[in-house]
């Protein structure tokens, strides 16, 4: 795996590229058009969508206020169950237990279940570091796996893909990491998919160790839960002798009972369906059957972090559903890789600078500005996290980081129109300069006889590379008012 | 009562048009109208950038200037949500609990023009005439931050003459976001071309919407590409007459 997030140019960048991808757009498009519609349907089929939304923040802001606790009867659950708990700080611990078990089983090929959490620490790359190959069996991940690729989308991680170039994909790499696809393969949907199927049965009935994440956590019967629409990761939780699970601290939820409501909540904000074709739950040993060693590795990474911030903490509500990437205009246009992480869209812009911190990369910082703030994220939410509010939240600290550095041109544009929109006085200065301009000879008129500037130096380039913008006119309202507008009789 | 109207200093110093109609309508349905002159900017630019030390002094002028008005019409759902939902962040910030206080009392006083209209003097026929065919974009900020709902469409359907047509994703983000605009142009760009886009296929020759700052953006892209499409604030068609037609001087 050659692929990784590391050293990504920051968004503008990035997206700069992306959106030279005619491609990319086209799939895009269609894609997360066409599950938006899916989505807005079943959810028009609950009349207390809203209650529900709000039942699930409550029960995860209660979770998090007590998060100690709640993980703490995780563990002594799991434990009693026959599971073996880790502790990982951060990517390097999780990384090196599952390493750690691995070679203690001599075992250097193990499978996986779609995993954000792993993905997260670059679990593939750590193990392949020390011989060990990981092989995805989620479709979309195989695709992106064997494409030598990054997932550009929390749950369709192949959807910048269109069909013809996964046959293109499986006919040219599946050989060289196991059976290799059928000589007619053609880019049917059927076919693709009957390709994957037989190249991932033989890894599951090889596979002596799986590597999982999971959706939810138990608390207090230690339950582990992993919702999924191919029945990929029950073979990974049933068959292999050795099962690893790399859970994220915020995944907890106090009881059994709490699950109902996600799961009315996840299926129809994720892929629009009423409810997930396969539901997984497990917990500890069970002697005969499926695994007989399970480890759990409770992860933080960054999630002490975010708990941190007392306003923004509610992103560890978050459940993966991305129906926020799906009805975001910004993601729809440059798709998953330029935000430069394995979570993109409206909740990588917050959730990534919230378990990093700011102020150290440009990349981190970039993000919270990659959203016009247009807050359609913020609504279809499943767990009502303020998004658009967040946004602002980390743009705020974002330049507070850098407060004390040269300051930029922004910086110091921000300072000067702050200076001279403070007073009345030196605002109505200004438009005096500006109607100077105003009553320059025009070049040539928009629809409805203003002028148009097409053409500013930098940065004012920045807006007319595409864009008209109106010459100033030449008496603001401000003078207006006072030469006429006071006195005006009324116009009926 | 006495209203006090905020140009906004985009409508002030760049689209004059919209606050100037913003009076003449609210004088045409009988209210009494102020303009008080220490106003400026919400601060709301510096706001979403993330400056909120370089905002207490436009919130502070803001509070000040509308102090002792009963009620705020603001022709603009971008600013009145700022007003409404962002200054309370950077009274916080200042520690100036008189600003914290000023804050708080105009909040509730603020209001776009079309909530102002159906909701405070309850009318939706307002007596404007404007015979063109038009397509109505709702900013996200109206939309989304501020829920003024289908209160501008209940105020343009009720107009003389007017050929009103749906405008295709109508609810989708038209790529402006302020500062969004120059920082992430070439997104910025992509998105306002494909609201352009829409607007062309309705076949409207007016493009009208409660924010001058989006229809700036979307305008200046059909201008750009030479559309024959203007772009027109709801106010102005509001306050379009038989006599005093918008769009002529």
């Amino acid at each position: 795996m050659g692929a990784t997030f590391v050293g990504m140019p920051p968004f503008p960048e990035a997206a700069r590229t992306a959106l030279a991808d005619t491609r990319l757009r086209r799939n895009l498009g269609h894609a997360t058009a066409t599950i938006r519609a899916k989505r807005a349907a079943v959810v028009a089929e609950l009349d207390d969508w809203e209650d529900l939304r709000r039942q699930a923040a409550a029960v995860k802001d209660e979770t998090l206020t007590h998060l100690d606790e709640h993980l703490l009867t995780l563990e002594a659950a799991l434990t009693e169950r026959g599971a073996i708990v880790h502790w990982a700080r951060d990517a390097a611990d999780a990384c090196a237990v599952v390493a750690e078990v691995a070679r203690a089983h001599g075992i250097d090929e193990v499978v996986k279940v779609k995993s954000m959490a792993t993905q997260e620490i670059g679990l593939n790359e750590a193990l392949a570091a020390r011989g060990i190959a990981a092989w995805e069996t989620d479709l979309a991940e195989l695709i992106v796996q064997l494409g030598d690729d990054l997932p550009s989308h929390i749950l369709v991680p192949a959807i910048h893909r269109g069909r013809s170039e996964i046959r293109e994909i499986f006919r040219t790499r599946m050989a060289a990491a196991g059976r290799p696809a059928p000589d007619d393969l053609t880019d049917d949907p059927a076919a693709l998919a009957g390709a994957a199927r037989l190249h991932l049965r033989e890894k599951f009935l090889a596979a002596r160790m799986a590597v999982s994440g999971a959706n939810f956590a138990v608390a207090e019967t230690g339950t582990l839960v992993v919702v999924e629409s191919e029945g990929n990761g029950r073979m990974c939780l049933t068959l292999p002798e050795v099962l690893v699970s790399v859970v994220g601290i915020e995944k907890v939820v106090p009881t059994y009972a709490d699950l109902d409501l996600f799961l009315r909540l996840l299926p129809r904000s994720s892929t629009g369906e009423r409810m997930n074709p396969y539901t997984s739950t497990w917990a500890g040993v069970t002697p005969g059957d499926g695994p007989q060693e399970v480890h759990v590795v409770l992860l933080d990474n960054g999630r002490t972090r975010a708990l941190a911030d007392e306003y923004a903490r509610q992103v560890l509500r978050c459940i993966r559903c991305s129906a926020c990437l799906n009805v975001c205009p910004v993601y729809e246009r440059v798709g998953g890789h330029a935000y430069g992480s394995v979570y993109p869209g409206p909740i990588g812009a917050i959730l990534n600078p919230l378990l990093k911190g700011v102020g150290s990369d440009p990349v981190t910082d970039s993000l919270p500005y990659a959203s016009t703030l247009c807050g359609a994220c913020g609504d279809v939410c499943p767990v009502a996290i303020d998004i658009p509010g967040i946004l602002v939240h980390e743009r705020v600290k974002v330049v507070d980081a850098h407060r004390g550095d040269r300051p930029k041109a922004e910086a110091l544009a921000m300072r000067a129109a702050a200076w001279g929109l403070g007073e009345a006085g030196r605002m109505a200065l200004g438009e005096k300069v500006s109607g100077l301009v105003g009553r320059l000879p025009r070049r040539r008129g928009m629809p409805g006889g203003r002028g148009a500037l097409s053409w500013l130096p930098f940065p004012g380039s920045r807006w007319t590379g595409a864009r008209d913008l109106p010459t100033p006119p030449v008496e603001s309202f401000r003078a207006w008012w006072r030469r006429a507008g006071r006195d005006e009789e009324v116009r009926r | 009562m006495t209203v006090a109207v905020m140009a906004t200093c985009l409508g002030d110093a760049m689209f004059p048009d919209a606050p100037r109609a913003t009076v003449r309508l609210l004088r045409r349905l009988g209210v009494d109208v102020a303009v008080p002159d220490a106003q400026t900017c919400c601060g709301q630019p510096m706001v979403n950038t993330g400056y909120l030390d370089e905002a207490v002094p436009l919130v502070r002028t803001t509070v000040g200037a509308f102090e002792g008005y009963e009620a705020v019409v603001v022709p603009s759902g971008s600013c009145a949500g700022s007003v409404r939902h962002q200054h309370r962040l950077v009274a916080e910030r200042s520690g100036d609990a008189a600003l914290a206080d000023g804050v708080a009392r105009l909040a509730p006083r603020t209001y776009e023009l079309s909530e102002f209209l159906v909701d405070v003097l309850g009318v939706t026929d307002v007596g404007a005439t404007f015979t063109h065919r038009v397509t109505y974009h709702p900013t996200c900020h109206s939309l989304r931050m501020l829920r003024v709902g289908d209160r501008p469409l209940r105020l343009l359907r009720e107009v003389r003459g007017i050929d009103l047509v749906d405008l295709p994703g109508a609810e989708e983000c038209c790529g402006f976001g302020g500062t969004f605009a120059v920082k992430n142009a070439d997104t910025s760009v992509a998105m306002g071309s494909d609201k352009a886009r829409h607007v062309r296929e309705t076949g409207a020759e007016v493009l009208v919407a409660g924010d001058a700052s989006c229809l700036m953006h979307v305008g200046g892209l059909l201008s750009r590409q030479r559309a024959g499409v203007r772009t027109m604030h709801l106010a102005e068609v509001l306050a379009s007459t038989a006599e005093h037609p918008a769009g002529e001087r």
